[in-house]
């Protein structure tokens, strides 16, 4: 069958449903984002690079994972692109090609995030934050915080798990996790 | 009134004291919730960064469950409300993924059962003197920012929010309890709460510029009404004790409901000192 989506931006628009090639460069999303600063490249950036076609530079940068969806840019953007559902793709992309997340905490605790719904259906923060510093590597910072939050009852101690669990895993299933 | 209830996982963690005076408050008001039976985790911010099927099909797995009573479905949590909204859309927008939901999960989509937030229950629902008429310790002095953050009004074509950019919902709710509310800008800026954990450097960077607004306006509480942005604001201030309130906390404060006391003491910062020297 002949190819017929060929650039990298309308992989991009069609995975996200966002019409990213609309963009006139007005950096009202940059303008705008409350973790620009954070990040290697800035939202607008992030879409001149994928009208480019850099998706190897766009893989491995740190914007997608910095991203924290608050949606202010899709909210202001005059052409309506919603960049966080863009962001959801780019880093979605980089997991199916087994590109190392930029940002390893972020995606630590996401993982095991979801991993703790899969066991129980809710999370349990208290196994999924041990879960997250085996994850990241980083098991001593917020450890007097945690305690209090243990000692003041907004950690529960024991899991609660929903009856029918069986059907949470088989939403899992479908997806391939 | 009665709606079907999904509590979401932070009110039996660390919002705890956002789902005590919830009920307190719901009970004052005569509004009956009915828990969702053996609700699910709507995936929160982490599903729909890793797996963008998840992040629709755990949502859904609750919105078959809400929808057989036919109530709207109360939630708490802006993010919960969000994931669910998006959800919703999906089923009904995408009539080859519906139809494998309804498989999988052994319903048929009728749109019943709407996600609604708290507090557009709380300021649509409810004529505005089933509020006055229950305040029995009037707010003075206590000057309040309203503080939304961005999932409750963001994006605007899922939530449907009266202003994006500036809501007056929670500021309204607040004068009818006799507090003062200030304007500020921020009430809508995001406080970063999903990096609170993995990235607090930059976390602390905007929760240090929302307190200073704050301040800056002449505040002296900043009143949230999601769990995580509560639990973010209340730990990762730094060198200031601007005290976090959950709107409902203050319902119950100014209904003079009982338990509140217990309330108060689970946060990190404090509240305690300012209510006293209001005498509230």
């Amino acid at each position: 069958m002949i190819e017929t989506v060929t650039s990298f931006s309308e992989i991009i628009e069609a995975r996200s449903g966002e019409p990213v090639r609309t963009c006139y460069f007005c950096q009202k999303c940059t303008a705008g984002c409350p973790v620009v600063h954070a990040m290697d490249y800035q939202p607008a950036q992030v879409v001149r690079l994928i009208l480019l076609g850099r998706k190897d530079t766009l893989l491995r940068s740190t914007a997608p994972w910095l991203c924290v969806s608050c949606e202010t840019c899709g909210t202001r953007c005059p052409n309506g692109i919603r960049l966080a559902p863009v962001m959801d793709v780019l880093k979605e992309m980089a997991l199916q090609e087994g590109v190392a997340p930029a940002e390893k905490k972020v995606y630590a605790l996401h993982q095991s995030f979801i991993d703790s719904i899969r066991l129980w259906g809710r999370v349990h923060e208290l196994s999924m934050l041990m879960e997250y510093k085996l994850r990241a590597i980083d098991i001593f910072t917020d450890i007097g915080m945690g305690l209090q939050l243990i000692i003041k009852g907004k950690i529960p101690v024991l899991p609660e798990r929903i009856k029918n669990l069986e059907q949470v895993k088989a939403l899992y299933r479908r997806t391939g996790r | 009134m009665r709606y079907s209830y999904y509590p979401g996982c932070t009110i039996s963690a660390t919002g705890v004291e956002y789902g005590r005076s919830i009920d307190a408050v719901c009970a004052a008001l005569g509004i009956e919730l009915v828990e969702l039976e053996d609700w699910s985790c709507c995936g929160s911010s982490a599903a729909h960064a890793l797996d963008h099927e998840l992040s629709l099909s755990l949502p859904a797995r609750n919105i078959a469950l809400a929808q057989p009573s036919g109530l709207d479905t109360l939630m708490p949590c802006p993010a919960c409300y969000q994931r669910t909204l998006n959800a919703d859309k999906h089923l009904r927008e995408d009539e080859g993924w519906r139809k494998e939901m309804e498989t999988l999960l052994g319903f048929t989509y009728n749109g019943q059962g709407r996600p609604r937030h708290l507090l557009d229950v709380l300021g649509n629902d409810l004529p505005a003197e089933a509020i006055t008429s229950r305040v029995k310790r009037p707010l003075k002095g206590l000057r309040p920012v309203s503080y939304y953050g961005c999932m409750l009004v963001r994006p605007p074509e899922l939530t449907g929010w009266d202003d994006p950019e500036h809501p007056v919902l929670m500021d309204r709710l607040l004068v009818a309890l006799g507090a003062e509310p200030v304007s500020w800008s921020y009430g809508v800026d995001c406080c970063g709460a999903s990096l609170s954990l993995n990235r607090s450097d930059v976390v602390k960077t905007l929760v240090g510029r929302l307190v200073a607004a704050a301040e800056e306006a002449g505040a002296n509480c900043i009143v949230t009404v999601c769990g995580m942005c509560h639990i973010n604001l209340d730990t990762r201030q730094q060198g200031t004790q601007m005290p976090i309130f959950y709107l409902t906390e203050l319902m119950g404060l100014a209904f003079d409901l009982p338990g509140r006391e217990e309330w108060f003491r689970k946060h990190f910062t404090n509240p305690l000192p300012l209510l006293k020297s209001l005498g509230l």
